[in-house]
């Protein structure tokens, strides 16, 4: 019995052998902290790249209302900005001797016209020190200069392509160098809203492609009725959810409403990097596209939670970019190139797990990082383990161009982690520089980087032609020289045979 | 020299039955089946110029193949996570449709005036899988010396070897049944279907099989169970 169910059971397996996904939704894998994906799609436990330093609460600032749903953080210099949305106040936080202290706390805006500020959900401020507060239910975005004085505020654009019949709601906001402003606003979804630094709006850049297949739009135009069609669901471009800008003036945002299909063909691009124009220029070199986890069945109680939701993103040195998914409380980080560095989080109530329903928002210092629970009203500052900083140098150390030196150091987190891809791919760059060929062939062999191997490898084969031409060319000689013989042997022969022939014959 | 001329007639190379020289010369006429489709299918079967051992020794080689690709192709151009790989699950996958398609084929095509049997199907199929593996047997070693730029000559020559075999049963079918290529494409249509319908019916008896067993087991227990 047991091998006749085998046996059908085999038979099934074959039926649904074509039915087979690049992404097996159905593995499930135990929950681990902190882990990387290795070539197979396979998760690999790491050693941890981040540990808590501390936990800041309401309570250790001695504030003297908690914090209520906090919606962001901002950070410049050594001062943070946390949003403090319930109480319509904003607190500015400074860095004292290694410990995050109550700076003050803003909540009005001296000489504006409405001086409170109410459901305040985002805060940026430009390099002058003005401070650019995202205040949500006065419809406005109000800028001060440090001594919290009224600058200027920026407004609902009287323009055609802007709603007039939609409020304008500013939920978060970045500021560039030259004193624009970008905002992403609730209830609007043509892109990021751009603002000039004279407050005048500017259009909108960056919004999402709507595409219609030629199915659907068949479908929809010669298929349906008018009111079939009117019920149907139209196609709007989806609306960002959170953005950060880097110092070089690249908008990075993340967008959360896309189908799980655009997603395994890299067509959803959870997280951009929008240029000047609007376009999405994020590199992604990898073998697939930064997306936060591929697997997403959660092992202990067997639910597939669905993809990654990332709900904030910041950008470190070098391009590394941090993006948290809100769907299991977990940061990811990626290099420039769009190689996952590692990834840790978990969702629960202790320390380095988040309450991460209702999104969490992440900032960095250096190579600190810093992440505000909405629910539990918390900020989590995360610091790199020496792995974590091993990884930070070992990039800075190729970017900058020392490339030996960064081999050097990824030998040294490969120590630390042995299923390290990125490390072996170092490694092999480094080798290759060194014209160590077949050495470089194995490491990147086990980055599984064929790319980089065809490269050592094409290095490799002309050496050892050079080294071995002399008896290749003489064996290929030997066999041509053999075959060229055989036949004239064979003609002479025959040759031989029909003279005898012929002549006997007569 | 007398030997190969005077071996013209069908009824002579049957005669010769399954000596040892007959293998091979069968083995060796798949040169002229690749070469010469129509002729050389026709022949194969008409003229009994093929054998049931050679083609399963082309069986056997075509799996062959197929598993030293997966082990031994440069990980540049095949990537298989060899961890994870069964060699016997990666043969059943082959070998089963293969075999579940000559029946389906033979079943429809026995109906439908078709001249094959079963014997004839599966030979002309397995003399089919001829050029997937003289092609791609070398290219497992040439995988091993260009590299990842140079691809396209691989991926070439692969898609080649694909093309002629799939051309390849296309014509042995067509010559076995003695039918025109109209009428192959709708039977090799019918074929899939049928196909189905033999892995439905499989699946179907097997469970039934062992729901049947379970019974009987779970009865023995009861009354095992009672009797103590």
């Amino acid at each position: 019995m047991r091998i006749m169910r085998k046996l059908s059971a085999f038979l099934t397996a074959i039926l649904l052998f074509t039915c087979f996904s690049a992404f097996s939704e159905s593995d499930a894998f135990t929950e681990v902290y902190t882990y990387n994906y290795d070539y197979w799609e396979d998760l690999r436990e790491s050693p941890n790249a981040y540990k808590v330093k501390t936990v800041i609460y309401s309570s250790t600032l001695g504030l003297d209302k908690p914090m209520q749903r906090p919606q962001s953080l901002f950070v410049k210099g050594d001062d943070m900005y946390v949003a403090d949305t319930g109480n319509n106040r904003v607190l500015k936080l400074t860095l004292e001797n290694g410990e995050f202290i109550l700076d003050s706390i803003i909540d009005r805006v001296n000489g504006a016209d409405v001086p409170t500020l109410s459901a305040p959900s985002d805060i940026s401020v430009d390099n002058d020190g003005n401070i650019y507060i995202a205040d949500k239910n006065n419809n406005r975005v109000v800028v001060m200069d440090s001594e919290l004085n009224y600058v200027k505020q920026f407004t609902k654009p009287a323009d055609s392509t802007f709603d007039q019949d939609a409020s304008f709601l500013p939920n978060r906001i970045v500021t560039d160098s030259v004193g624009r402003l970008y905002v992403l606003a609730d209830n609007v979804n043509k892109g990021l809203a751009k603002f000039e630094a004279d407050t005048t709006f500017s259009g909108f850049i960056g919004a999402n492609k709507v595409t219609v297949s030629m199915f659907e739009y068949i479908w929809k135009y010669y298929f349906l009725s008018d009111e079939q069609r009117a019920k149907s669901e139209n196609a709007v471009p989806t609306r960002y959810e959170n953005m950060y800008i880097d110092e070089e003036g690249f908008i990075y945002a993340t967008n959360t409403v896309f189908s799980e299909y655009d997603l395994k063909w890299d067509n959803a691009n959870p997280i951009r990097r929008i240029n000047g124009i609007g376009d999405d220029i994020l590199i992604k070199n990898d073998r697939y596209p930064p997306i936060g986890d591929y697997r997403w069945v959660d092992g202990t109680n067997n639910v597939n939670l669905g993809p990654s939701k990332f709900s904030d993103i910041t950008v470190l040195e070098d391009d590394i970019y941090v993006a948290f998914d809100r769907t299991r409380g977990r940061l990811f980080g990626y290099d420039s190139q769009g190689v996952m560095l590692w990834a840790f989080g978990t969702r629960g109530n202790y320390e380095g797990a988040f309450n991460a329903g209702a999104g969490v928002s992440i900032e960095h210092m250096g190579r600190d990082l810093f992440c505000l629970d909405q629910t539990s009203s918390s900020i989590t500052v995360f610091t790199p383990t020496e792995y974590g900083n091993l990884i930070y140098d070992a990039n800075n150390a190729y970017v900058r161009g020392d490339y030996d030196g960064s081999a050097d150091m990824w030998r040294e987190a490969l120590k630390y982690n042995a299923n390290y891809n990125m490390a072996f791919r170092g490694i092999g760059r480094s080798l290759l520089r060194q014209s160590e060929y077949s050495e470089a062939m194995r490491y990147f062999k086990m980055a599984h980087d064929r790319i980089n191997y065809g490269r050592a490898f094409r290095l490799y084969r002309k050496e050892w032609v050079e080294a071995n031409i002399g008896w290749v060319i003489g064996i290929l000689a030997a066999i041509i020289v053999f075959f060229v013989g055989r036949g004239l042997l064979k003609k002479m022969k025959f040759e031989v045979a029909m003279y005898e022939r012929d002549h006997i014959v007569k | 020299m007398n030997a190969t001329t005077s071996l013209n007639s069908s009824a002579e190379y049957k005669e010769r039955g399954a000596s040892g020289k007959r293998y091979f010369e069968s083995l060796k006429y798949a040169k002229h089946v690749i070469t010469h489709p129509f002729d050389g299918f026709w022949d194969l079967v008409h003229e009994h110029r093929g054998s049931v051992a050679a083609g399963t020794t082309f069986l056997v080689l075509f799996l062959i193949t197929y598993v030293a690709k997966l082990m031994f192709t440069n990980f540049q151009f095949i990537n298989a996570p060899l961890q994870y790989i069964n060699v016997f699950e990666q043969c059943g996958s082959l070998l089963i449709p293969f075999l579940v398609l000559c029946l389906a084929n033979w079943s429809l095509t026995t109906l439908f005036d078709g001249k094959g049997r079963f014997k004839d199907i599966y030979m002309a199929m397995c003399y089919a899988l001829v050029p997937y593996i003289i092609i791609q047997l070398p290219l497992i070693i040439i995988s091993n010396i260009i590299t990842f730029d140079e691809a396209s000559f691989y991926n070439v020559l692969m898609s080649f070897s694909v093309i002629w075999s799939v051309f390849l049963a296309f014509v042995g079918l067509m010559e076995v049944h003695d039918y025109g290529p109209a009428r192959t494409v709708i039977f090799l249509l019918f074929t899939m279907l049928g196909a189905c319908i033999i892995i439905f019916l499989v699946l179907v008896f097997f469970s039934l099989l062992s729901d049947a067993a379970g019974f009987f087991v779970s009865l023995y227990r009861e009354i095992a169970f009672r009797l103590n």
